[in-house]
Formats: structure tokens, C-alpha cells, sequence
């Protein structure tokens, strides 16, 4: 069961424990992380899942598809180098931790 | 103590509800959702949720309801609203005072005359429950005939083609998508569809379903032609609910009417998403729309009502739809006799069709082109939009001309 941790701006961290299969975005709304929204579902239309992953796991993740990378130019906290939508990255038992910051805003 | 009721815990009522929250209102906030289930996301439903991610997905945690003090009554339905008494009346025999009430009563699937709603073989998508039903339905059905080409028709069709049902979809309209897109995306995704084996009978109403033994056997078109079918979903619109705000007297017509603020006749209670119509809508607009963007953006609206904002509600419309493998993305409303101009590539399947009323951009329907739809939303929520004249130009990028807005920093 992959563990996502999620940390806030001033709050402790969310840690969740995720179900394989599901991805970043849904186990948090599953979980009511907060500052992750969701809003379209999990089609990477609406950018309001923005995490930043933590360095040390952006190895461990897909490449970044052209959709995601689109959506990517239109968040609402500034897309870094470690930008990635929640709901594009899925969790499985291969990656069995990882770490993401949840930007101040979504919308 | 100021208190809200939201009535209705879709997209709408439940971002009204956490909007509040986030702008710092203290009173109490009572949410009535109709449904057992924890509040859900709606358009999964004829997507993923009739392939492989059928676990629901919700529009909020559990723990958002008590972190945030939204007292969430489940399995209720607002049955009257005393605006004397300013109190709603449940189904449970209780009566709740408020300040504010939010009407987030959405819309519901419109069933065709003639056809028996309770049959287990005759469908449609508005809720969890028929979801469920449908996907059961969908993994023992080797033939199903849809009725109406609309998204939600198409997207069910794509799902069901691709598990390998024979599909029929049978649209009364000309041309798919008729009421939302241009002809030339029309055009373009009922060649899609078909490609994939889905066969398209244009102009053709639906007449009767024939049943045997209690299982369904066919339906019957308009024309007399026979389509057999073991499954029917019925995807031919939905009516805005707007029976309580009729009820209590309230303007409505088609949806219940909101001037620009969202304020519906009586300035106490506002309506929201699918069940609001803006009595005075921009020109070209319907004033009414059925998607979770305007459910989401009016929801912050109202909240920023409640809260004291004093600014009118616009914002620029958006939609989206999966069409099989084929991502249309819209942004902006066109009229139907908007001009038009194809930018992009159509024959890879990466295009965009900009429509123009008297020059002045509208819409921007995008097909797997998502750069194209960011950069019709950015733009059209400015006054520098492009003349059929610019975008005419062989070298014409959307995505260039909406960065020309940007202001540039030193």
C-alpha cells in the first residue's frame, strides 16, 4: 500500500495511505486532503490538483503526458520544475512512498 | 447567527458550502442532499465509472463536513420553502430557519412519453444508483441502442463500443452534438464514432421499446426501422429541478430565474448550476448551462454574495467531454449561426473551430488541441480577441496571440 505524504504551507503534514492502483489526486480527496480539489474528476482539465513532488521521487513517476503538460501552464500557484496533477500520477505498489507539497491555492 | 441552507450537495452546493468556509463566514451552514452517498462527482459516471474506476469518487472528503462545521443531512429532500417564516420544510418533518438559502437543486434526466421508467432493461446516468445499474447491465448486454447524440449519449456509446456491445445511437437532430458544437466538429466526431463500428442513425426519433418476456427487445424508431437491443439508455437532456422554487412562488422558467447577482425573485434565496437561469444573459448565452464549471464558478459567486461581494457573476463557460479516445474541450458559447474557421489539423485529429458572431470571437471548440482551449479561455476572458482576419494567417497560433496579453515584467 503506497503511503503518500502530503505537506501543507503551515499546517503538519496529511499521510495517507493509498490504495495501488488509485492515483496521487483521488487518494486525497478520498481522504480530504486539504488544498487538493479535484475538481474535474480526475481528467486533467480543471489544474486544480497541483502538488509539488519532492526532488528525490520524480525519477520514480511517468513522464509528464502533452495534456498534463498544457494544463500544467495554468495553475493557479506557479508551476515549478517539480509541477506535476495529482491525477495524472498514479500510485502503485512500486513506488512505495512518496512526498509532495500542496500549494497555497487551486484556484 | 446568520444561517445558510444549500439545497442540493452536487458540484454546486458543496464548493457554495466550502467557499463560505474559505471566505470566513461563522454562521451555521446546513447542507440537504437528497442521496444516502457521501456527496459525488457526476461526470465520472458515464466515463470511467463504467470502466475500470468504478469506486465513486467525492466531491469532499468525509472529514471535510465536520473540519468545516457543514452540518450535511443525507438521505432528506427539501419538501416546501415558507418564505414568510424564511424556513425550509424536510421530508423528515423538520422545519430549518435561515438567512440565506442556496438553491443547488441541479437537473434531472428527461424521459421520453410512452416509456416505462421503472424497466430494469431501460437506462439513464444521472446518479450513482444508475450508474451501478447500468454497468451491471452493460457486462451482460451484447446489443444497445442509445437515444440521443448529445455528450452524455456519445460518451455512453464510445464505453460501450470499446466493451464490445453493438451500439446504435439514435439522434432526432440532424447532426450529433447539435446544440453544442459547430457543424464541422459534428462532422468530424460522427466519423470518429463510426469508425469504431458505432453506427449513427441522424433524424431518426424514437417511436416505442418492445419488451418480451420482460427482458427488452428492440426499439422502434420513428422511421419504423427496428434497432434490437438488450439495453436502452435514454440521453435526450435533462430538466433543470425547479418545482420547490415554483412552489413558493418564485420566477421560473426553465430553471429559476437569477438576475446577474444569482438572486432569484426573492432576494433571500439564490440558485445556482444546473436549476439557475439568468434572466438577462449576455448575448449569445442561453443563461442556462449544465456544467460543473458554471456549477463551481456560481458557487463561488454566491458565497462571495453571502459574504458581502457586490460584484455581478460572469465568467467565461467551459466544458469538457471524452468522446472515446478524443478529448473535446469547449470554451465560450456559440449561436448557431455563428461563422466559423478550423485552425490546426483535422486530419490527425488535432484541431480547433473558432466561431465568430459579426467578427467577434465566441467559441473555441478543441479537439486533443488542449494549448488551443487554455488560450480561448484566457482569451475570451479579455476585450484582445483575434478577428477571423488573424486567425486566417498560415502561421495563426492561439496560444501566441493570448501571450501577447501577458503583461511582461522587467
Amino acid at each position: 500500500m503506497p503511503t503518500v505524504v502530503f505537506h501543507h504551507p503551515d499546517t503538519p503534514p496529511d499521510v495517507v495511505e493509498a490504495d495501488a492502483g488509485t492515483s496521487l489526486m483521488r487518494a486525497a480527496v478520498q481522504r480530504g486532503v486539504r488544498g487538493i480539489v479535484g475538481e474535474c474528476g480526475g481528467q486533467a482539465m480543471c489544474a486544480t490538483c497541483h502538488v509539488y513532488v519532492h526532488p528525490e521521487y520524480l525519477e520514480s513517476l511517468e513522464p509528464i503526458g502533452e495534456d498534463e503538460d498544457e494544463m500544467l501552464e495554468d495553475t493557479a500557484a506557479p508551476r515549478l520544475d517539480n509541477s506535476r496533477l495529482g491525477c495524472q500520477v498514479p500510485l502503485d505498489d512500486a513506488l512505495p512512498e512518496i512526498h509532495v507539497d500542496v500549494p497555497q491555492t487551486q484556484v | 447567527m446568520e444561517q445558510v441552507v444549500i439545497i442540493g450537495a452536487g458540484h454546486a452546493g458543496v464548493q457554495c458550502a466550502a467557499s463560505l468556509r474559505e471566505g470566513g463566514f461563522s454562521g451555521a451552514i446546513t447542507m440537504v442532499a437528497e442521496e444516502e452517498h457521501l456527496p459525488y462527482q457526476r461526470p465520472p459516471l458515464s466515463k470511467d465509472h463504467l470502466g475500470e474506476a468504478p469506486t465513486p469518487l467525492p466531491l469532499r472528503g468525509e472529514t471535510f463536513y465536520g473540519d468545516n462545521a457543514v452540518e450535511l443531512l443525507s438521505g432528506l429532500t427539501a419538501t416546501r420553502i415558507d418564505r414568510d417564516r424564511h424556513e425550509v420544510l424536510l421530508s423528515d418533518g423538520r422545519a430549518l430557519p435561515y438567512s440565506a438559502l442556496v438553491l443547488a437543486t441541479g437537473a434531472q434526466a428527461r424521459w421520453l412519453p410512452g416509456v416505462d421508467e421503472n424497466h430494469p432493461g431501460v437506462h439513464q446516468i444521472r446518479t450513482l444508483g444508475d450508474a451501478e445499474k447500468l454497468r451491471a447491465a452493460l457486462a451482460a448486454a451484447g446489443r444497445a441502442v442509445v437515444v440521443g447524440a448529445g455528450f452524455l449519449g456519445l460518451e455512453f456509446a464510445a464505453v460501450a463500443r470499446k466493451k464490445g456491445l453493438d451500439v446504435t445511437v439514435l439522434e432526432g437532430g440532424p447532426r450529433v452534438l447539435g446544440r453544442s458544437v459547430s457543424p464541422e466538429m459534428s462532422a468530424h466526431l460522427a466519423t470518429a464514432h463510426e469508425a469504431t463500428g458505432i453506427r449513427l442513425r441522424l433524424g431518426e426519433g424514437l417511436a416505442s421499446i418492445e419488451f418480451r418476456d420482460h427482458e427488452v427487445e428492440a426499439v422502434v424508431g420513428a422511421s419504423g426501422a427496428v434497432y434490437p437491443a438488450d439495453l436502452v439508455l435514454l440521453a435526450v437532456g435533462a430538466n433543470p429541478r425547479d418545482d420547490l422554487a415554483r412552489e413558493a412562488g418564485l420566477e421560473v422558467a426553465d430553471g429559476i430565474l437569477v438576475d446577474a447577482h444569482l438572486r432569484t425573485s426573492d432576494p433571500a434565496i439564490l440558485a445556482i448550476g444546473d436549476c439557475a437561469r439568468l434572466s438577462s444573459p449576455a448575448e449569445g448565452s442561453p443563461g442556462r448551462l449544465e456544467s460543473v464549471q458554471n456549477a463551481t464558478d456560481q458557487a463561488r459567486h454566491a458565497a462571495e454574495l453571502i459574504l458581502g461581494g457586490v460584484e455581478p457573476f460572469g465568467a467565461v463557460p467551459w466544458f469538457w467531454s471524452y468522446q472515446g479516445a478524443l478529448r473535446l474541450q469547449i470554451a465560450g458559447v456559440r449561436g448557431p449561426e455563428d461563422a466559423t474557421v478550423t485552425i490546426g489539423d483535422v486530419d490527425a485529429g488535432k484541431f480547433s473551430v473558432l466561431s465568430f458572431r459579426e467578427g467577434r470571437l465566441t467559441c473555441v471548440e478543441s479537439l486533443n488541441r488542449p494549448a488551443d482551449h487554455l488560450a480561448a479561455r484566457r482569451l475570451l476572458a479579455g476585450d484582445r480577441l483575434p478577428t477571423p482576419g488573424d486567425v486566417a494567417a498560415p502561421d495563426f497560433q492561439l496560444k501566441k496571440f493570448a501571450a501577447g496579453l501577458t503583461p511582461v515584467s522587467d
